[in-house]
């Protein structure tokens, strides 16, 4: 199936001569939740900005369900919907007129109960009538949400979404993502939150200066890049790593109560059979085990850090 | 055409000046009732009639047009301004639709008002001096007419602002001056010769005296030149809008 959006040769120099994105290529699926991941300034709004149609490109072009952003822009910015990292709103406006407001902008007839069902999905419904002004950090990206669903988008850029939101708050924002996910929007999101990326994404990239330097399934990418570390609880604390077991480049931990040993998942052998054997061997015993999969963030801070 | 985001848009803008009543309708309403009081009744009475009119009738042309020229720069430079100065604009640039429907929406609805507030200090005016308008459709043709064209330029100017005071600057030092000085009391042929033609550089001068003579046909200039003048105007603000979406200019990066 065709991407529902479809980047290629996209840069950006800004008039200030930052190079912000530097010959990107992406496809996003359709239905597919995208999760963007990328240090600060590494280009993550730049490219929703230019896809959404807020800052232009140097060069490149971009299609969004197969309408181009420049020649064809009604047909490609009806299909989007946009929730930006920084809280814009209307302080003087009521939560009502607002989401109406957006939906009217994008050409769409008066809908108010599919309105109402937006507002209580995000428990913004008792606060419809209140201005925005009188709302809190988290309320007011919820509001925001609610202006990117009102029209009804079937692209989603949820840039930060999570930032300033209580952790109550954000699963009942992610509840309405999946929901959305399942009705067949696709979703794009940036997020500073690895474990949000880990938890709902699909495929998850990772941009760094401008670049994009990696897509994977999200699956694949812990899986192609995840180690594992076995961590050992010993009965008794030694001083030092014995001689016999140095190949394996153990790490004693402080107190010499604790061994780590980091190995590869997908090497043809772990080691851990004869690591225990050689321990065995060397009188070394122990009291517990654990393994622990390396998460997303340690794969993106490796990446970045390169 | 987007008619809906039109309407949004509009709406909003007019929602925006029933919250501000005191500051978009009474405010202007208040200070034009001011200067009827003193350059009518105090200073007029001392005056004799300017070409057959007595002096305070002779004024509401042009204190009107005062009004609606400063409005119309005012409500349509803080309604585009102030989206871009808060973010809101984001919605705008990213909603499908075209330029022209934002300026529709956004122009539209300042110059609304403008007509508006035209129309109550044309009412407010006739409580103080009797008023008779000879050419009505003329007149609100020009009120139209002027309303628009400066709601255009204020559009421009808040696009160009960068800061608060940017945004009053070219209002404030050229549009009030030239209002003043382009005979809102006066008739420019009152004027010494040498003032006369550098008056006539002035383009409101051109705006004042059609809507004069559509009032009292009595006129600075040739009511002809005055439509083809206020056209031009327009035509200018128009070419300018055009170019600023063309090129993103001061609104995408």
């Amino acid at each position: 199936m065709a991407p529902v959006i479809s980047v290629s040769g996209l840069s950006k120099t800004y008039a200030s001569g930052f190079t912000s994105l530097n010959n990107i290529d992406l496809s996003i699926e359709r239905g597919e939740i995208f999760a963007l991941l990328g240090p600060n300034g590494a280009g993550k709004t730049t490219l929703i900005s230019i896809i959404c149609g807020i800052v232009n490109a140097s060069s490149g072009k971009v299609a969004v369900g197969g309408h181009d952003i420049d020649g064809d822009y009604r047909a490609a910015r009806a299909m989007i919907g946009l929730v930006p990292q920084e809280l814009h709103t209307d302080s003087f406006e009521s939560v009502w007129a607002t989401v109406s407001f957006s939906r009217g902008l994008f050409g769409k007839p008066k809908n108010p109960a599919l309105i109402e069902k937006i507002l209580k999905d995000l428990s913004l419904w008792d606060k419809k009538d209140a201005k925005i002004i009188t709302l809190s950090g988290g309320m007011k990206r919820r509001v925001m949400i609610a202006k990117a669903l009102s029209h009804e988008p079937q692209v989603l850029f949820l840039d930060e979404p999570t930032a300033g939101v209580d952790v109550e708050l954000r699963k009942g924002m992610w509840d309405v993502v999946r929901e959305l996910k399942a009705a067949g929007v696709t979703i794009i999101l940036t997020t500073h939150y690895i474990e949000e990326a880990e938890e709902m994404a699909d495929r998850v990239g990772v941009i760094n200066k401008g670049e994009i330097v990696l897509v994977e399934h999200k699956a694949q990418l812990m899986q192609k890049l995840g180690r594992k570390r076995l961590s050992l609880h010993l009965q008794q604390r030694i001083d030092a790593v014995p001689e016999a077991l140095a190949p394996y480049q153990l790490a004693l931990s402080d107190d010499g109560w604790k061994l780590a040993y980091d190995y590869d998942t997908k090497g043809e052998r772990t080691g851990i059979t004869s690591l225990l054997g050689d321990l065995r061997t060397a009188g070394i015993r122990f009291v517990d085990l654990e393994t622990k999969q390396s998460s997303l963030e340690d794969i993106f801070v490796s990446l970045v850090r390169q | 055409m987007n008619f809906r985001a039109v309407a949004a848009i509009y709406k909003f803008e007019m929602a925006r000046t029933w919250r501000t009543l005191l500051q978009s309708i009474v405010s202007p309403v208040v200070s034009t009732s001011l200067y009827f009081v003193v350059f009518g009744a105090a200073i007029g009475s001392r005056i004799s009639e300017v070409q057959g009119v007595s002096y305070g009738t002779f004024i509401v042309p042009g204190l009107v047009m005062l009004s609606v020229l400063t409005q119309s720069i005012a409500n349509a430079s803080f309604g585009i301004y102030f989206p871009k100065f808060i973010g809101t604009i984001y919605e705008i640039l990213s909603a499908p639709i075209s330029h022209v429907e934002i300026v529709l929406g956004y122009v539209g609805a300042a110059a609304t008002k403008s007509i508006i507030l035209g129309l109550i200090i044309l009412a407010t005016a006739g409580l103080f001096v009797p008023l008779h308008i000879q050419h009505p459709v003329w007149m609100l043709s020009f009120l139209v007419l002027t309303a628009v064209t400066f709601s255009l330029f204020g559009f421009i100017i808040g696009i160009w602002a960068d800061g608060f005071e940017k945004l009053q600057m070219i209002p404030m030092l050229v549009v009030t001056p030239l209002t003043f000085l382009g005979g809102s009391f006066y008739s420019v042929n009152m004027l010494p010769p040498a003032w006369h033609s550098i008056a006539l550089l002035n383009p409101v001068v051109y705006l004042i005296s059609g809507f004069r003579w559509s009032f009292y046909e009595i006129a600075d200039v040739r009511v002809e030149i005055s439509v083809a003048m206020t056209l031009a105007f327009l035509a200018i603000c128009m070419t300018i809008i055009w170019w600023i979406f063309k090129t993103g200019y001061r609104l995408k990066r």
